[in-house]
């Protein structure tokens, strides 16, 4: 069985997760495009941690059977490495963007140049 | 159709603010990605329907032609340098109509769905200065482009939820048919939505108060290429953008809500 302490804190982080998802989402820190797998690893991590019964069928399912909290940080884990490779995507993106910017800039300067 | 717009205002006249829709600057943002077949036949009707409206289009990173067919038709082009997406590309265009000191402006997506002899009835409530913003709705009308029945019960459903945020009845509110007046291009300008420009910029226009009107209008099938969003998606896109709008509810104002 899962410890009752153990299911309180992880319960209690995920929240406290979730609420500050939501304030960076509020404030326009976020954009909720990039929020969203945030939420989602907040949401499933919530529902591992508070249901008890949940996570030991699934810990039993997966045949982890001396210690079920450990499904919490291979889920965890999981998410963490999705957000990772996300971010990975998006700053490609931003690098390619960046090159397309400044080449059009460099551009731009030197056509306003030669008409002075 | 060789009817000049201006003829608008013989039914609105009594409006105080309104004047002739001929002394009032006005112009089309067209946002338009890789719309090269469709663009030129666009800008033709405009032209033929009101030669004195103004026409800018938005190029949102198209590979094509669409921004020298867009230049060779008369219009104002504006290409930006890689796709930013629906609500970037028609953001850049109410900023251009903002600093442009146009009193009105009316968006009509490129792929030609939206059908310029329509635009009368659009810009007519702005014209007699009785709504800000006004919606063409594809569900207050009857017969023309419906799009597939998925694509149908996820535009009602955002129908009823952005109803029931307003309390009022808005029938269409992903239609991207839209006429604003020097107000709302003011907030649009300011700020607008990048993902779903259409749903949650209503919503941002209700929390200001401006007035949102909805009309009739009936869209056309595009013509050639396909529309962003398929069949398949219009589940996954209608969840987005209830949690998109949901979060709006919550989020800070760029632009201070006056109260």
């Amino acid at each position: 069985m899962t410890p009752l302490r153990i299911s309180i804190v992880a319960t209690i982080v995920s929240i406290v997760l979730l609420l500050v998802v939501f304030e960076l989402i509020r404030s326009r820190r976020l954009r909720e495009r990039y929020a969203l797998l945030w939420l989602a690893t907040g949401l499933v991590l919530v529902a591992l941690s508070a249901w008890r019964g949940g996570l030991n069928t699934i810990a039993r399912w997966l045949g982890v059977r001396s210690y079920p909290p450990a499904v919490l940080f291979a889920v965890g884990l999981l998410f963490v490495i999705l957000v990772l490779l996300h971010y990975s995507t998006v700053i490609s993106r931003l690098a390619d963007q960046n090159t397309i910017l400044a080449q059009r800039l460099a551009l731009l300067e030197s056509r306003v140049a030669e008409r002075d | 159709m060789s009817a000049d717009l201006s003829a608008t205002e013989e039914g609105t006249a009594h409006s105080e603010a309104a004047g002739p829709l001929a002394a009032v600057r006005r112009i089309a943002v067209v946002p338009a990605f890789n719309e090269e077949r469709n663009i030129g036949r666009l800008l033709g009707e405009l032209k033929a329907l009101d030669p004195d409206l103004e026409v800018v289009v938005v190029s949102d990173g198209s590979v094509d032609r669409t921004a020298e067919v867009a230049a060779e038709a008369g219009a104002h082009v504006v290409s930006l340098p890689f796709n930013l997406g629906i609500g970037g590309a028609v953001q850049t265009g109410f900023r251009f109509a903002w600093e442009g000191g146009y009193q009105l402006a009316v968006r009509l997506d490129g792929d030609g769905q939206h059908d310029p002899t329509q635009l009368r009835a659009v810009v007519a409530p702005v014209v007699g200065g009785e709504a800000d913003l006004v919606i063409g709705s594809r569900f207050l009308s009857d017969g023309g482009y419906r799009s597939s029945a998925a694509r149908r019960f996820g535009i009602r459903v955002l129908a009823r939820v952005v109803s029931w945020i307003a309390h009022e009845r808005l029938t269409d509110t992903t239609s991207g048919f839209q006429a604003l007046n020097r107000k709302a291009i003011a907030l649009f300008a300011a700020d607008l939505p990048r993902d779903y420009p259409e749903v949650e910029g209503l919503v941002m226009a209700i929390r200001h108060k401006l007035r949102v009107r909805e009309v009739p209008v009936t869209m056309r099938e595009r013509e050639h290429g396909s529309s962003s969003i398929g069949t398949l998606a219009a589940f996954y896109y209608m969840i987005k953008v209830l949690l998109a709008v949901f979060v709006d509810l919550f989020r800070r104002d760029v632009v201070p809500l006056d109260d």
